[in-house]
C-alpha cells in the first residue's frame, strides 16, 4: 500500500498535476436557521490506481465533499468556494451542462443504499443502458444492451443475460450494489467516488463489495474516493486517508500512518472505538462521549475541544492543518499537542484510545 | 398482469352489490314508512301507490324486494312516475352530453395541470413558481357557481361571443365546441388549479429521492432527470385523484355545472331528481354514478401497476 503505486496508468493529463486535485474546497448551505459551513475547507490529490478514504462520523461533511467534486451540491441555497481540477481542468468553473459530460464519463459515483439509489420503476439494465447512451449517443439499443450484460457479468452478478430485465426490488442488495457499480463503471470513468457502498449491506456481502472495488482498482487503474465511517473497511482497501470532524480534515496520512501512528484525538477515538478480534474483549466498547457539533453553532477554535480529554488552553484557537511529525511531511493534522504528548497521552489500556474524559 | 387483472375486477363486482345493497337499505329500510309513496311521488293517488307497492315488491320479504327492485334498475324498467320517464333511458340520452362536457374539460384541467405542477416543481422557490402559485390558488378558490355565472353574463351577454347555453350533439361539430367552451372552461379551472398544486409537491418529494441523485449522477441532462426519474415516479398521487374525480362527473357529478349551463346531462337528471325527491331517479343515479367510480378505481389500478413494477408483481415487492 504506497501512495503512488507504481502499477498505475500514466495519467494523460496536462501540467503533470494530479489526476484530481481538490484546493480549499468549502461549501455552505443557506437554511432558515442560518448558514451551515458543511465543508470547512478541504485540500487532496489523488492520483490514478489509488484509494483514498474519507473518514468521519455523520455530518463531518464527507458526503457532502464527495457530491460537492462533481457539483451535486449545486443549488440557489448552496455556497462553493475553492478549486476541484480534474487534470488540469476546474470543474467548479463549468456549467451545468458542461458537468454532465463530466458525469459518468469521468468521475462517476455510487451511493450507499442500493434499493434507494435505484430507481424503482425501470429495469436495471435500462438504467445501465441509460448511463450508456446518456454519453454515447453512437450506441444503438441493442449495442447498449449488450455492453450492459457484460457490465453486469464484470462485476460478478450471475446469468447477467436474463438478470438485466430485472427490476432493482428482485436483486438483493449485494446485488444492486454489484448493478450499481456496473452503471458507474459504464463509460470507463477514471474517478470513482463510492459513498459508503457497503453501509447497508451485510458484512460478507461487504467484504465481496470492497473485494470488487479493490480489483477494479487495481485492474483498470482507477482511482477512487472511499467515504465511509468504517475504519474496518477503511483499512481493508486504502492508500490514503482523510480523517473528517465539523466540516474540516483533522488529519491525513497514509493508512499505516492512521493506524499506527495516529495525532489526532478524535482519531484515536475512532480507533479505540473498533473491535478487535485480537486483543481481549473490553468490558464496554469504548466510545467518543458526546455528539458530534451541531454545524450551525461549532464551537470556537477546534471543533473537537467539546468531547476531547486532552483540551488545553490553546484549543481556543483553531490549529492549522500541519505536519508537526519532523520526519513526515505529508502526515498533518490539526491539533495543538506536540508529537510526545500524543505519543504517550494515546496510550490507553496498552492500545490507542481515547481517555474517559474526566 | 392478469390474475391482478381478474383480481381488481372481481373485488370491483364485490364493491359494486355491496353498494347496491346500501343503496336499497338506505332507500327501503332505514326510513321507518312505507317507501311506496315516496316512490311514487308527492302527488300520488292512492291507486299509483298500491300498484307501485305491488311493482316494487314491497309487499315481499327484503331480499325480494331487493331482486324486484335491481331487476327493475338494471333491466331498464324503473320509471319516475313524477315526471312520467323511463329513467334508465333518460340517463342514457345524458351520457354523449355528460361525456363531451367530462372529457373536454378533463383534457384541459391535465395540460394545464400538469404543465403548471411541472413548472412550478422544475422552478420550484422561483418567481415562476410563486407566480404559478398564485394563480393556482386563485383557481382552487373560485367556485364553479360564481365561475360559471361570471363567464356567461361576461362572454355570452355582454359581449356575445358564446351562445348562451344548450347543449350541440356532435353531429354539429362547430356549435358542439362552442357550446362547449364556457362550460369546460368553469369545469376545468379548479381541478387545473388542484392538480397543479398536487403534481408539484408529488415531484419535490420525489426529487429528493436518493434515485434522482443517482440519475443526476450518472450525467443525465437536467430534463430527462425531471420527465424520465422525477415526472413518472410522481404520477400516482395524480392518477388516483384522476380516477376519482372522473368518475364523479361522468356517474353525473358535474351537476352545478350542466345545471347553470343547462346541459342536458346525466348531472342535470341528477339535480332535477333531487329537487323533485324523485326516489327512482336518484335511486337508478346513485348505482350509476357509483358504477364509474368502480369502474375508474379499476383503471387507477391498472395505472398503477402500468408506472410501478412493484405493485405489478405484487408478492414479491421489498
Amino acid at each position: 500500500m504506497s501512495a503512488t503505486p507504481e502499477t498505475a496508468p500514466a495519467s494523460p493529463g496536462a501540467g503533470g498535476g494530479a489526476l484530481l486535485e481538490v484546493d480549499g474546497l468549502r461549501v455552505g448551505f443557506a437554511t432558515e436557521d442560518g448558514r451551515v459551513q458543511a465543508v470547512d475547507g478541504v485540500d487532496f490529490r489523488l492520483e490514478p490506481g489509488e484509494v483514498l478514504a474519507i473518514v468521519g462520523e455523520s455530518g463531518s461533511g464527507k458526503s457532502v465533499t464527495a457530491q460537492t467534486l462533481i457539483g451535486l451540491t449545486r443549488s440557489p441555497n448552496s455556497h462553493i468556494e475553492g478549486s476541484v481540477r480534474l487534470r488540469g481542468e476546474e470543474l467548479t468553473a463549468l456549467s451545468e451542462s458542461q458537468l454532465q459530460k463530466v458525469r459518468g464519463t469521468q468521475i462517476a459515483m455510487i451511493f450507499q443504499d442500493p434499493m434507494t439509489s435505484m430507481n424503482p420503476v425501470y429495469t436495471v439494465g435500462s438504467q445501465v443502458i441509460e448511463a450508456i447512451r446518456a454519453h454515447d449517443t453512437s450506441a444503438g439499443k441493442k449495442e447498449a444492451r449488450a455492453r450492459a450484460v457484460e457490465l453486469l457479468e464484470s462485476v460478478g452478478i450471475p446469468d447477467a443475460d436474463r438478470r438485466v430485465d430485472a427490476y432493482p426490488h428482485e436483486f438483493s442488495g449485494g446485488m444492486r450494489q454489484r448493478a450499481m457499480i456496473a452503471m458507474g463503471l459504464a463509460l470507463e470513468p477514471s474517478v470513482l467516488i463510492a459513498d459508503e457502498p457497503t453501509t447497508a449491506l451485510d458484512v460478507t456481502i461487504q467484504a465481496q463489495i470492497l473485494d470488487l472495488i479493490q480489483e477494479l482498482n487495481r485492474s483498470r487503474g482507477l482511482a477512487t474516493i472511499l467515504i465511509t465511517h468504517d475504519l474496518g473497511v477503511v483499512a481493508e482497501v486504502a492508500d490514503r486517508v482523510l480523517v473528517m470532524y465539523g466540516g474540516k480534515v483533522v488529519e491525513r496520512g497514509t493508512l499505516d500512518d492512521i493506524f499506527y501512528d495516529p495525532q489526532h484525538p478524535y482519531t484515536w477515538g475512532l480507533l479505540g472505538s473498533l473491535t478487535r478480534l485480537d486483543q481481549p474483549r473490553p468490558h464496554r466498547l469504548p466510545q467518543i462521549s458526546g455528539a458530534p457539533p451541531s454545524l450551525l453553532h461549532l464551537p470556537t477554535g477546534c471543533a473537537f475541544r467539546p468531547r476531547c480529554p486532552h483540551e488545553f488552553g490553546k484549543c481556543t484557537e483553531v490549529p492549522g492543518l500541519e505536519a508537526r511529525l519532523p520526519d513526515d511531511p505529508n502526515h498533518r493534522d490539526r491539533c495543538w499537542l506536540t508529537p510526545e504528548q500524543k505519543r504517550k497521552r494515546r496510550e490507553v489500556e496498552g492500545r490507542i484510545g481515547l481517555e474517559e474524559p474526566r | 398482469m392478469l390474475r391482478f387483472l381478474i383480481r381488481r375486477i372481481l373485488g370491483a363486482i364485490a364493491v359494486l352489490f355491496a353498494i347496491s345493497i346500501l343503496v336499497f337499505l338506505i332507500f327501503n329500510v332505514v326510513p321507518a314508512t312505507n317507501p311506496a309513496p315516496r316512490i311514487a311521488g308527492k302527488n300520488a293517488t292512492p291507486h299509483l301507490i298500491k300498484e307501485v307497492e305491488k311493482q316494487w315488491g314491497l309487499d315481499k320479504p327484503l331480499p325480494e324486494q331487493y331482486w324486484t327492485q335491481m331487476k327493475l334498475i338494471f333491466t331498464g324498467k324503473v320509471k319516475s312516475y313524477q315526471s312520467s320517464i323511463n329513467v334508465d333511458q333518460r340517463i342514457l340520452e345524458g351520457i354523449p352530453a355528460t361525456a363531451s362536457l367530462c372529457i373536454g374539460a378533463a383534457i384541459i384541467w391535465l395540460s394545464f395541470g400538469f404543465l403548471f405542477g411541472y413548472l412550478s416543481a422544475v422552478r420550484a422557490g422561483g418567481w415562476l413558481d410563486r407566480g404559478l402559485t398564485v394563480l393556482a390558488l386563485i383557481g382552487v378558490s373560485m367556485p364553479v357557481f360564481w365561475l360559471a355565472s361570471i363567464l356567461l353574463y361576461y362572454f355570452t351577454y355582454k359581449i356575445e361571443l358564446f351562445p348562451p347555453s344548450g347543449y350541440e350533439p356532435l353531429s354539429n361539430p362547430g356549435k358542439w365546441f362552442s357550446h362547449l367552451i364556457l362550460p369546460w372552461i368553469s369545469l376545468a379551472i379548479l381541478f387545473a388549479g388542484f392538480y397543479s398544486r398536487v403534481l408539484r409537491s408529488s415531484m419535490l418529494d420525489v426529487m429528493n429521492e436518493d434515485y434522482v441523485r443517482t440519475a443526476r449522477a450518472k450525467g443525465l441532462s437536467q430534463r430527462r432527470v425531471m420527465v424520465k426519474h422525477v415526472l413518472r415516479n410522481s404520477l400516482i398521487p395524480v392518477i388516483t385523484l384522476f380516477g376519482l374525480d372522473f368518475g364523479v362527473l361522468i356517474g353525473g357529478g358535474a351537476i352545478v355545472t350542466e345545471s347553470l349551463f343547462n346541459i342536458e346531462g346525466v348531472g342535470l337528471f341528477t339535480a332535477e331528481a333531487l329537487k323533485q325527491q324523485d326516489f327512482p331517479s336518484i335511486m337508478a343515479v346513485t348505482l350509476f354514478g357509483a358504477f364509474f367510480i368502480v369502474l375508474f378505481n379499476i383503471f387507477v389500478d391498472i395505472a398503477y401497476a402500468y408506472l410501478d413494477p412493484r405493485i405489478r408483481l405484487g408478492t414479491s415487492a421489498a
